[in-house]
């Protein structure tokens, strides 16, 4: 029998010790997500892996034999056996799939887990639409909504994930609704890539930012007009798929008119979407460098403005911006007095 | 006569797969009876991918001779004179060998394209010029065979062709991908796990921005968007970048080029005629990438562009931290954005 499904943190802690899990993403059903896992599954099986297809029984769902093309010249293997068999990798289509009752685990997803916390390697294949955190995204894209799903949080937990991005001779569904799903993929797929190596980069200590994904950052004072570029920055980032960020830097004593519109400027830039920081520093460009650096921005929204109470803002704070941002864009807005 | 269908297999190293995936489909064409030809195939001695091309039919290479050496190339002629249905033209990027009719695999392409013929091609992410300085800045590498990045606008379509950094190490150790030495090389410099994530999701985004800049609807929706943003107001933006004779310019080039695209404006260039004759490597570079070049008179360079800039609609200047009478420009220009690109450098 396989067991159940431990808890999350000793699952965490297993699986850096435990099997390996590789997952196939696809943008759709039937766009040849299961044919790339079993292609794959094939090579490794002529390169000597031990390698078996987990079998499930046919009325918990559409999985037998006979769906899986490329599946017959691999050694199928009932799920409940597995752990019993112990092969080096094996193989779960379908992974948002509800189990029969009864089952040890939910999902199979979950089997997923419980496997390679045993030590089984596991490759698994999955659908967009089937993850929970982007089913809204789909459904409004195809108007149609899956009934299984998996937390987004188990494909970050993967070891490896492949997009399976290839286009259906023939589709079902209609050329736009297949590129806005495509799209969508490889945006998630980036995504979980981008936190995956900035992990790795944290564990390992080095502070190197590569700008794979761009990040917008909008330094915002009470003295100038920050709506112009916060909109800016929204649409860049919208654009470029990027993460928005605002921050401002704390001064004691501010008028409470500047203190209104200071937080007028802050709940605007959260609605544009940007994650909002208030930080602290006697010297306040050198505060929003360091921000910056940390926060690996790509492109620096800054503005001018020449009201004596906020002079640091002034040219020469321009200047050591622009010298002190390398690797980023430092894009400057005019002065605008605010109404 | 129609112009024929590019197809770009885009994939982020040697031995993704990319072209193993378009033999494949390649294969699939002809057991549907389309009249596919192999134009130009580089087999790499990788037995899977040579096994893929059975039962294709491939037009003869053209043999050159240079300055007594033999070279192989596409016979693009050839190609053209068996019109088939699909041409597969592998390495897009390829610089073609010294005495040829053309300097580039992707200019023999587009002459196919307009024979009515549909091509097949495969690209990695670090041939694309606009991301030269910061595919520099992740491997170290400064990439040379380039491609426009108007012509992934010329695909009808650009999927990725995705494998796993780990996977791709692995074809690497097992001599898949290149010879023995050659791969050692390879593994200590540009394929390390973490360069190769990076170049990845350079792969998966710009992919993402092609199937985004192909349909007319709406962006798809951004991935963990949990609350509902605010309306971003429109606005009309226009770049112009401002060439001097610094090095640095060729990086700000690229990059004007890259963010215009992704903005969806216009880009232009300027340079004051005073600094001309240092410019021409500059200003060929921006028409390669189809960047339109003016040369603005005036005494005084910052004061003659600005209102150059302004006569024109410009809303963002782009410099460089090297241009002269940067602060003086920043001041003159108050009614505009001046964007500082400033260079990416590496740390090791």
């Amino acid at each position: 029998m396989i067991p159940k499904r431990p808890d999350p943190d000793a699952l965490l802690r297993q699986i850096q010790t435990g099997g390996r899990l590789k997952i196939f993403l696809g943008y759709a059903s039937n766009a040849g997500k299961s044919d790339r896992m079993f292609d794959e599954a094939t090579r490794r099986k002529a390169r000597g892996q031990d390698i078996v297809v987990a079998l499930y029984p046919s009325t918990s769902g559409s999985v037998d034999q006979s769906s899986l093309p490329g599946a017959s010249a691999l050694e199928m293997v009932p799920i409940d056996q597995i752990p019993t068999r112990q092969p080096a990798v094996c193989l779960i289509d379908q992974l948002a799939h509800r189990n029969p009752p009864g089952s040890p685990n939910p999902h199979r997803w979950e089997d997923a887990l419980a496997l390679t916390g045993q030590g089984i390697n596991v490759v698994g294949a999955l659908n967009l639409q089937h993850i929970a955190e982007h089913q809204d995204a789909v459904e409004r894209i195809t108007g149609r909504r899956a009934a299984d799903s998996v937390p987004l949080s188990f494909i970050h937990t993967a070891d490896e994930i492949v997009l399976v991005d290839i286009l259906p001779e023939r589709s079902n569904l209609p050329p736009d609704q297949i590129s806005q799903l495509r799209e969508l993929a490889l945006l998630v797929a980036a995504d979980v890539v981008e936190s995956q190596l900035q992990h790795y980069l944290d564990d390992h200590d080095i502070h190197q930012s590569w700008g794979t994904q761009e990040r917008m950052l909008v330094c915002i004072t009470p003295g100038g007009n920050a709506r112009p570029m916060l909109e800016s920055a929204a649409r860049a980032a919208e654009r470029f798929h990027g993460h928005m960020l605002a921050v401002t830097v704390r001064q004691p004593d501010l008028p409470r008119p500047a203190e209104e519109t200071l937080r007028g400027y802050l709940d605007y830039a959260r609605r544009l979407g940007a994650e909002v920081h208030v930080i602290e520093g006697k010297d306040p460009v050198g505060a929003i460098i360091a921000f910056a650096r940390e926060h690996r921005i790509t492109q620096l929204f800054a503005g001018h403005t020449r009201q004596p109470r906020w002079r640091f803002w002034a040219t020469s704070s321009a200047d050591r911006l622009i010298q002190g941002s390398e690797g980023m864009d430092v894009r400057l807005f005019p002065h605008v007095v605010y109404p | 006569m129609s112009k024929g269908k590019l197809k770009i297999f885009l994939g982020y190293a040697a031995g993704t797969g990319k072209t193993y995936q378009m033999l494949t489909e390649a294969q699939d064409l002809k057991a549907r009876g389309v009249d596919v030809v192999i134009g130009y195939f580089e087999p790499h001695a990788r037995v899977e991918t040579i096994a893929k091309t059975e039962g294709l039919e491939f037009v003869p290479r053209l043999r050159l001779e240079h300055r007594g050496s033999a070279f192989e190339d596409m016979d693009t002629d050839a190609v053209i004179a068996r019109n088939p249905q699909v041409a597969v033209v592998d390495e897009f990027a390829h610089a073609n060998v010294p005495g040829s009719t053309r300097l580039k695999r992707w200019q023999d392409v587009m002459l196919i394209l307009e024979a009515g013929i549909d091509v097949l091609t495969s690209l990695n992410i670090q041939h694309i010029e606009s991301l030269n300085d910061q595919v520099w800045h992740v491997t170290g590498v400064r990439v040379r065979e380039t491609v426009p990045d108007w012509l992934l606008g010329e695909a009808a379509e650009v999927v990725m062709v995705d494998v796993t950094p780990r996977a791709l190490l692995h074809r690497m150790e097992r001599g898949v991908v290149y010879s023995p030495e050659k791969a050692r090389a390879a593994l200590e410099n540009f394929f390390t796990e973490t360069n190769l994530s990076a170049l990845r999701e350079l792969a998966m985004r710009q992919t993402a921005h092609q199937i985004e800049e192909r349909r007319t609807a709406e962006p798809a929706p951004a991935p963990q968007s949990p609350t509902p943003v605010a309306i971003i107001p429109r606005s009309h933006e226009s770049l112009m970048l401002w060439l001097t004779p610094h090095p640095a310019t060729a990086m700000l080039i690229r990059r004007g080029r890259r963010v215009a695209d992704y903005l969806g404006c216009p880009c232009t260039a300027a340079f004051a005629e005073s600094s001309a004759a240092q410019l021409e490597d500059h200003v060929n570079f921006c028409r390669l990438l189809r960047i339109e070049v003016q040369a603005v008179p005036g005494v005084d360079p910052s004061r003659a562009l600005a209102a150059y800039a302004r006569a024109r609609g410009v809303t963002q200047i782009y410099v460089t931290r090297h241009t002269p009478d940067l602060t003086k420009l920043v001041n003159q220009v108050r009614d505009m954005q001046v964007t500082i690109v400033s260079e990416r450098l590496r740390n090791s």
